[in-house]
């Protein structure tokens, strides 16, 4: 078992002929991801890696059932292209861009949540059910190891060394999820920590969160009512106050939002809290040993 | 990106919200030719991007055009909370009878614009009570319609002539809102004057991700520092730091990391420097020679490769120090899309690619040690 995507999930790739969409497309097909459709426009009848290309996504939903749209639309055109998917009743969409403005990921939302949509992003590595499925840019040979463990993520790069940790360690994921790194985006650590904690396939959960903001103080409030274990890794330790780590959210202002208030949360919490990277399989291994 | 109080005071006198006469001045002759229009007493007020001016002594009274100059010659010699004033803005000073706070700002956790609004206004909107402070969630696509701002200030418990007005100011802030993809507008005070309102002060953040979208000519304040600025003209996000390590990374949170397990082995970073995904080798071969150009004592770069291809990184190192040379020792952690590559274009050069963050971390903080 996963979340949101599992192997049946029959994927669009929105932007399939750019450079980016192209090179991903390919690797999600390598992956075993079931990729049935990529949409550009001006381009329908085309093929790219040997999957059929369309004009709109209406026209792909028509043609190929897609369940999913990963988009790799330059930030100006995130809007349409998320609306265009919304619209056509799809039911998980996965955003990749980033530099996407602010008032047009409120939008997104705004029409997701009236249409019963999940929006993964923007500015997300995307998502994977290890086996499975694959929507994303993360490197398919670091993502190879199915699981019971499930991890939820802001940050791309940082889920790659945490998930490397975890393979190399022999501890396998059942879905890794990315929300995105932007102050707006679809899911919350909330959101997938429920789905993670109904899901019969995880066991565990791994948090990856970093300083600023209070998402990981909110998350603690729900991880307290979780029956499966839960470690939180966290970045930004190092962090001096005021100074903004590139992310939106990530600065530390007036004592708010910093590692030490964000460990004490998770902790009350009973989540198991690390500081660095090789830490967290051990953690792991400690939570599933003890149940 | 902020805005001056008068950048954002033109822009809502130009969209129909009253705001006092005057405009800004930036000597102290100008500040009285402004006052000598205005043509009464005028208020001087420093214009730095900060808050609590006004106990800071940033804002000062003058009955003619001679003691406006006196005043804002005295301002444009002095700093608040070490910005320096560069610039004042000279307006009519207008008789205040009762002090409102009107907002729009962004609640990314609720993914929705909020309005903050109080009859208690003039302080700072954290010091307000809670029971004072109407919260009104916006939906995107409604904003602020004529029904909206009837229902913000039926919770506010203004009736009458004056709740007209305040409604008119309400619709037209959220037009200034959508238009120039603001993060935050605020009027405190809006100052309720007689039978009239007028806003008294100011503030607007604009998203500088919507750029191609801004109304032609918007203003904003550049915030960043010269190495800061060259960055983010390259895409890369750029902090200066305390330490002597330049680190480079691809990722927000993954350079965060790096610098705590820096930290962890003992060392310091020189910088945060995140070379954001999917850059081009050209793009990834300037932000090294940014790099380089702040005189660090080695140089790390942990490189998980996703949409970030490993030989493009790679090849970005063999470019620069084919071109400019590279004078520090480089330590070069590189795992991911297209891997093998990478670290055969790396050895190429005499350069040893590791595969495990702790152990480069670790040889980096050795390296400058010994430097």
């Amino acid at each position: 078992m996963a979340v949101i995507i599992d192997e049946n999930t029959r994927v669009i790739v929105q932007g399939a002929t750019g450079k980016q969409g192209s090179f991903h497309l390919g690797q999600m097909v390598a992956y075993g991801s079931k990729v049935v459709g990529g949409i550009s426009p001006g381009k329908g009848g085309q093929e790219v890696e040997g999957v059929p290309v369309f004009d709109t996504v209406a026209e792909a939903v028509e043609k190929v059932r897609p369940d999913a749209s990963i988009i790799f639309i330059p930030s100006q055109g995130v809007k349409d292209a998320a609306f265009e998917a919304i619209d056509a009743g799809i039911k998980t969409v996965v955003i990749i861009t980033e530099h996407v403005p602010v008032h047009d990921e409120m939008a997104i939302m705004a029409l997701a949540k009236e249409r019963g949509t999940i929006v993964l992003g923007p500015n997300t590595f995307g998502i994977v059910s290890p086996g499975k499925c694959k929507m994303g840019i993360m490197p398919n040979a670091v993502f190879n190891t199915p699981g019971n463990v499930g991890v939820v993520a802001r940050s791309g790069t940082l889920s790659y060394e945490i998930v490397f940790n975890l393979s190399n360690a022999g501890v396998g994921q059942s879905t890794v999820v990315g929300l995105g790194g932007d102050r707006v985006v679809g899911l919350s650590f909330v959101d997938v920590l429920k789905m993670f904690e109904a899901d019969p396939g995880t066991e565990a959960v791994v948090l990856v969160g970093e300083i600023g903001g209070n998402a990981e103080e909110v998350a603690s409030q729900y991880i307290k009512e979780m029956t499966k274990p839960v470690v939180a890794f966290l970045a930004g330790k190092s962090a001096p106050p005021g100074k903004r780590m590139g992310h939106a959210g990530a600065i530390i202002e007036r004592g708010k939002g910093t590692f030490a208030s964000k460990a004490e949360a998770l902790t009350a919490a009973g989540a198991k809290v690390a500081g660095l990277p090789w830490q967290v399989p051990q953690l792991i291994q400690e939570s599933l040993g003890r149940k | 990106m902020k805005m001056f109080e008068f950048m954002a005071k033109d822009i809502f006198g130009q969209n129909g919200i009253p705001v006092p006469q005057g405009r800004v001045a930036y000597s102290a002759d100008e500040a009285a030719q402004v006052a000598r229009e205005i043509g009464g007493p005028v208020v001087i007020k420093s214009q730095v991007l900060t808050g609590g001016r006004g106990k800071a002594g940033g804002i000062k009274f003058a009955d003619t055009p001679e003691e406006a100059k006196q005043a804002a010659e005295v301002l444009l010699q002095s700093e608040i909370r070490g910005l320096k004033i560069e610039q004042v803005l000279v307006v009519e000073k207008i008789k205040i009878e009762k002090e409102i706070y009107v907002a729009i700002a962004l609640d990314g956790a609720a993914r929705k614009p909020l309005v903050i609004a109080s009859t208690h206004g003039g302080m700072d909107i954290e010091e307000v009570p809670e029971e004072h402070l109407v919260k009104y969630y916006l939906d995107i696509n409604i904003g602020i319609m004529p029904y909206v701002s009837r229902e913000i200030t039926r919770q506010m418990g203004v009736r009458g002539e004056i709740a007209k007005q305040i409604q008119g100011v309400l619709q037209k802030m959220w037009q200034v809102f959508k238009a120039y993809d603001a993060e935050l507008a605020e009027i405190n005070p809006l100052v309720i004057s007689g039978d009239k309102i007028i806003a008294a002060d100011g503030k607007m953040t604009v998203d500088d991700e919507a750029d191609f979208r801004w109304p032609q000519g918007t203003p904003y304040v550049e915030e960043r520092t010269e190495v800061e600025k060259k960055a983010h003209e390259l895409g890369i996000s750029y902090v200066e730091l305390d330490g002597d390590i330049g680190v480079m990374a691809n990722g927000a949170g993954i350079t965060m990391a790096t610098l705590d397990i820096i930290q962890h082995f003992g060392g310091a970073a020189k910088n945060f420097m995140d070379a954001g995904g999917g850059s081009s080798m050209e793009a990834t071969a300037k932000a090294l020679e940014i790099l380089i150009s702040t005189k660090p004592k080695a140089i790390l770069a942990n490189i998980f490769g996703g949409i970030t291809r490993c030989d493009d990184v790679a090849m970005a190192f063999a470019k620069v120090k084919e071109s400019i040379g590279i004078p520090v020792p480089v330590v070069i952690r590189l795992v991911g899309t297209n891997q093998d590559e990478g670290v055969r274009i790396l050895k190429e050069i005499g350069i040893d690619a590791y595969s495990r963050v702790d152990e480069a971390v670790a040889k980096a903080v050795e390296l400058a040690r010994q430097a």
